[in-house]
């Protein structure tokens, strides 16, 4: 339970309200599986759930995007390279990766979504001729608010993958799709009887996409989302991230649509 | 049976549709190309047809005066375009710019109106699956509106 102190060896300002820290791996090397997340620890201050950004394949740094939101994450936006933070984890249940060899792959993220989608991006084109098409549809409330633009560039320039980006609100300098991310799933190129789909974001834009993939005849048990709740303890003991019958924490934060039995539509869960 | 035909019978949108009323369709129809930039149609012109697009992208763009065209939406392959033809004043709401080089099938707004009264089973048809089109479109437009996102900021 006790965190381990690091040092942070560089903050990239990602967006206006977004920062990515890239620090020591704690004990010098730190694995984890995509869509996990720690706890990390700003002295004094708290601890809070982030969900790990980096390469998984690289495991002498833990890299971390943070949406400033309140205080802890306040906290954490004045460190500099150098500084210390907290880190506890890797926690929670990964991406199913694995499910998705052979098949289709469709990745949809929503806003700083991106963040926890970014290591399955590298794990699959790391290992790219096990899967069949992979589908990046990534949407953003504007333009100046697309994560991780460089990246998406390279992706796009790849001829083995397909990247559809759209944002809600255009601007004069905007000459690309604009429209809700759900728009992007009639015309992603995946074969639904033979794909799975990841899908992050806020809640709503998941409910949405879940909806939208469904009617391309994808089953729910092909499709999992990273749900989020108050974290506290992030090992399944305080139950502040209790979603119906199950800790987000150490039985989420990636469910399966088929395993969630509809809880989505339960006010107050 | 012409290409057309054909074509019209495979997309999602005419789906089901009986061949009597396919070919009501494709009477209606006829193949048009948009150069990129080129201006489909403008805000209160008379909305005289509506579109399928085939390839190519589309903004659906409103010009406030001193600010500038502003995009509200960007419609693609196999979307459907217009539907202000449906109703009276059938005048267009907002300008339509091809993005880039659009291939679409155009369909003549009067005789689809026409075919629509002539035959109610076919207006009931056709307007079922225009329905679909608005309702999937106000959806998405709620979800904007909601700007799920407004907490990233």
């Amino acid at each position: 339970m006790a965190p381990e102190f690091v040092t942070i060896r560089s903050v990239e300002q990602e967006l206006e309200h977004t920062f990515t820290l890239v620090m020591d791996a704690p004990g010098g090397r730190f694995e984890f599986a995509p869509g996990q997340f720690t706890m990390l620890y700003a002295y004094g201050v708290g601890e809070v759930p982030i969900s790990i950004s980096g390469d998984p394949a690289v495991t002498e740094e833990l890299v971390l995007t943070i949406r400033r939101m309140g205080a802890v994450t306040n906290a954490l936006t004045v460190l500099e390279p150098g500084d210390s933070v907290g880190v506890r984890g890797p926690y929670g249940e990964p991406w199913p990766v694995a499910a998705a060899r052979g098949k289709d792959l469709v990745v949809v993220a929503g806003g700083i979504g991106l963040a926890p989608l970014r290591p399955v991006l590298y794990r699959v084109l790391a290992d790219r001729d096990a899967y069949e098409r992979v589908i990046l549809l990534y949407g953003a409330r504007s333009p100046n608010e697309l994560l991780f633009l460089d990246e998406i560039s390279r992706w796009r320039g790849r001829l083995d993958m397909t990247v559809m980006v759209t944002v809600d609100y255009g601007d004069p300098g905007w000459h690309g799709s604009v429209g809700v991310v759900t728009k992007l799933i009639n015309r992603a190129p995946f074969d639904p009887d033979n794909a799975v789909a990841f899908v992050c974001g806020p809640e709503i834009m998941m409910r949405f996409t879940k909806a939208a993939l469904e009617s391309r005849a994808l089953p729910e048990e092909s499709i999992y989302i990273s749900m989020e709740r108050n974290m506290k303890c992030g090992i399944g003991l305080c139950g502040h991230c209790q979603f119906g019958p199950y800790f987000v924490c150490y039985q989420g934060p990636i469910f399966s649509c088929g395993t969630m039995d509809d809880l989505c539509w339960v006010k107050e869960v | 049976m012409s290409a057309v035909f054909e074509l019209l019978g495979d997309h999602p949108f005419f789906y089901g549709m009986s061949e009597e009323h396919l070919q009501v369709v494709v009477d209606c129809a006829s193949p048009v190309d948009f150069e990129q930039g080129e201006t489909i149609f403008h805000e209160g012109r008379a909305a005289d047809a509506c579109f399928l697009i085939l390839e190519g992208d589309i903004a659906l763009e409103i010009d406030p005066p001193g600010k500038g065209k502003h995009v509200i939406q960007t419609l693609h392959n196999g979307d459907i375009l217009g539907w202000s033809w449906l109703f009276p004043p059938y005048r267009w709401t907002f300008d339509a710019q091809a993005l880039s080089e659009t291939r679409a099938i155009r369909f003549d707004a009067s005789a689809l109106r026409a075919a629509k009264e002539a035959d109610p089973a076919f207006g009931y048809d056709l307007l079922t699956r225009f329905t679909e089109v608005l309702v999937r479109r106000m959806q998405a437009a709620r979800l904007q509106l909601m700007d799920v996102y407004a907490a990233d900021r």
